[in-house]
């Protein structure tokens, strides 16, 4: 009897030592591949490996007993270079998961590249709802934030405040047009109306005719259908206008914190706008924050605290896999709910997106912030799977019917 | 030939032959592709002194055609490369002859605002994808049975494409015709004083170099099997101008080695993070304050100087 425990016990180690082995080459390697220096390095950057080192030093830096590796490099928001990067970090450099991943065509080149080579490929910087649309992926998830959920969620939430007349100011090209069309759906049928819209060219610096053209159609809320510098240039001229404070709303439909830090609270000020992470919106949020804050001098946009939290449950999903292989990997992810302070019980969706709540924001007034990054009064927390996409609408083809 | 240059040569061959046992082998065909299309700017500024700065247009062109016609209509990659490449040539055509008609600082504008109209098309039509860019482009079967999808097959087809594409340049420059281009650039008066229709040697001379920007344009999509409007962008036509002169404008190796230190650079250096752009821009300084003929050009005039 006591030999068959001691056999058993030693099958039991013997399988136990195999277990480990099945993390390929002996070390997890996650690399993080995002604009280091161009337009998104405030809202991504370097922010965004640090999120990645605090993951992996909060999992204790080891899974399945093996040690956990970070790299990282500039895409420089070229999809060439990004895809170079991502087929040699995959065939020569042993990586296992790439992080980050700002711009659209960057993150639709890497996660065609993780297809292909069965390895994991997690978006939080880049927005496009074709990630988990029509070029989705088996093992290509997509966390943060995407178009569709910052436009739907918007409309839905100021028309529920009761900006219910609408003005659009449009990029002229299709991420644009797309973003206009999403919202001015939810807006009708929801009750409210579109009073008008105009197109300006992309990217464009003047926009004094189409923001008089906003003010004289007397909307309640005016729609920046735009991104980037393009939104920022609205913003600043609006505000020069004096359309804020003449009672219109503008509602930009991609803004990050770090944007609002850049443009002032003088300038932002009451722009409704939707984000999937806010620092100062309670203990737990506010305690991470500060860890963050301290590594790298600036609060943490959406975008570093998704990579956070997508690192983390990657791990976590390893130790659950008893191997990194992305397939057995991406099964276990999807069968736990994402429980930190970004996912709050999110859950991750066959078509690799991740389901969390959003929340609808409004920049304060330079009287009401008490300290620096106090920027936003959560309006509204809007349910994920209000936000998010249905699955069956998106046209994935690992969606079946 | 003296048994010095036939070692030369024997030696760059087995050289190119191993290299992909070596370096990273996506990595040297995309610095090929790009040394492709540098040789062919440099056709027209080396030879014929004619700066085109839109050159983007003509390797975007050819990038997206092939990309969606592989992709979505399912051609085979020779076909989807040759007909890049023919409508890149066309598209040059149409170009050139609009811009010829101007020099020096004119034409680089006449260009570079015809490239922009091309970048305007890449971001409004549909099957570009716009900002998204043309993604998961099929690398297929060449001539329907070696397999593309093995990084060194496609290394050896990208290497022929490249010895072909460079070859064609070398014939043109050392045949009559380059002759006559180099005419033209040294004394284009005296070219026409001498019976020559100096607009068709440039026009001829500006199709060549498109249509050899459009074969880059394309093999490159298979290579990365994407196309995004980074191809299409100015900045993409201030690069080849960079890559020429830094390697060297003139000569016949300058701009592949300016090619592959820019795309090296661009590669290598993104480990550093945000420091890959500083560096790079000091990289060039130097060069520009130390190699004012490039760094080929600079090395010629040594070995001039010294035998």
């Amino acid at each position: 009897m006591k030999k068959r425990a001691l056999v058993m016990a030693a099958a039991l180690a013997w399988s136990g030592a195999s277990f480990a082995q099945e993390v390929s080459d002996d070390v997890v390697k996650i690399a993080v591949l995002t604009d280091m220096s161009g337009t998104y390095s405030d809202l991504s950057g370097q922010g965004g490996v640090v999120a990645a080192e605090m993951a992996i030093a909060d999992f204790g830096g080891k899974v399945l007993g093996k040690k956990i590796e970070l790299i990282s490099a500039d895409h420089q928001n070229k999809a060439d270079v990004a895809a170079t990067k991502a087929r040699e970090w995959f065939d020569a450099e042993k990586v296992d998961m790439i992080a980050g991943l700002v711009t659209s065509s960057v993150a639709l080149a890497v996660q065609e590249v993780g297809k292909q080579k069965n390895r994991m490929t997690i978006v939080s910087g880049a927005g496009s709802s074709r990630i988990t649309g029509e070029d989705c992926a088996p093992t290509g998830l997509h966390w943060t934030y995407d178009t569709y959920a910052l436009a739907v969620g918007t409309g839905n939430a100021v028309v529920k405040e009761g900006g219910d007349t609408w003005f659009f100011l449009t990029a002229d090209y299709a991420f644009g047009q797309s973003l206009e069309n999403d919202v001015s759906n939810v807006v009708k049928a929801k009750g409210g109306k579109v009073l008008g819209s105009v197109r300006h060219p992309f990217p464009a610096s003047d926009f004094s005719s189409y923001l008089l053209q906003a003010q004289a159609s007397g909307a309640k809320v005016i729609g920046l259908a735009n991104a980037g510098n393009d939104t920022m240039n609205a913003i600043k001229q609006a505000n020069e206008f004096g359309i804020i404070d003449a009672g219109q709303q503008m509602a930009g439909l991609l803004v990050f914190i770090t944007d609002v830090h850049s443009l002032g609270l003088e300038t932002a000020k009451g722009l409704l706008l939707t984000t999937g992470f806010y620092w100062d919106f309670d203990d737990q949020n506010r305690e991470w924050s500060k860890r963050f804050f301290e590594k790298h001098k600036a609060m943490p946009t959406m975008v570093h605290a998704g990579v956070y939290s997508s690192v983390l449950h990657y791990l976590k999903g390893i130790e659950k896999a008893g191997t990194d292989a992305a397939d057995k990997v991406v099964v276990e992810m999807r069968n736990m709910p994402v429980d930190d302070f970004f996912g709050r019980g999110g859950k991750l969706r066959e078509d690799g997106r991740m389901v969390h709540d959003m929340y609808l924001a409004e920049v304060k007034k330079p009287a009401d912030s008490k300290s620096d990054w106090d920027y936003y009064n959560i309006k509204q927390v809007i349910p994920g799977d209000e936000a998010y996409r249905p699955m069956d609408k998106g046209g994935c083809p690992l969606v079946k019917k | 030939m003296s048994i010095n240059r036939i070692l030369f040569w024997f030696t760059l061959a087995v050289l190119a032959l191993t290299a992909p046992f070596m370096v990273y082998p996506v990595f040297l065909m995309k610095a090929l592709c790009f040394a492709l299309f540098a040789a062919a700017f440099n056709l027209l500024l080396g030879y014929a002194g004619l700066l085109s700065f839109g050159h983007a247009a003509f390797l975007g062109t050819a990038a997206y055609l092939t990309g969606y016609t592989v992709k979505d209509w399912g051609l085979t990659p020779e076909l989807g490369i040759l007909l890049g490449t023919v409508a890149a040539g066309a598209l040059g055509f149409v170009f050139g002859a609009l811009a010829i008609r101007r020099q020096g600082i004119y034409f680089a504008m006449i260009t570079l605002a015809l490239s922009q109209m091309i970048f305007f098309l890449a971001v409004q039509m549909p099957f570009t994808g716009g900002e998204d860019g043309l993604q998961a482009v099929p690398r297929g079967y060449l001539f329907g049975f070696i397999d593309l999808n093995d990084n060194l097959s496609m290394y050896y087809f990208v290497l022929t494409i490249f010895v072909l594409g460079v070859g064609l340049i070398y014939r043109t420059v050392h045949s009559p015709f380059g002759q006559v281009l180099t005419a033209i650039k040294e004394n284009e008066p005296r070219a026409i004083s001498l019976g020559y229709q100096v607009d068709r040697y440039k026009l001829l001379a500006f199709v060549l170099s498109a249509a050899l920007a459009g074969l880059a344009g394309a093999t490159k999509t298979l290579v990365l099997q994407l196309a995004s409007l980074s191809d299409v962008h100015w900045h993409m036509s201030g690069e080849v101008v960079l890559m020429t002169l830094l390697g060297g404008m003139g000569t016949q190796a300058g701009p592949l080695v300016g090619a592959v230190l820019v795309v090296g650079l661009q590669n290598y250096l993104a480990d550093l993070g945000s420091w890959v752009t500083i560096i790079t821009g000091g990289i060039f300084v130097t060069c520009v304050l130390l190699f004012r003929r490039g760094i080929v050009g600079e090395l010629r005039a040594l070995w001039k100087r010294s035998f």
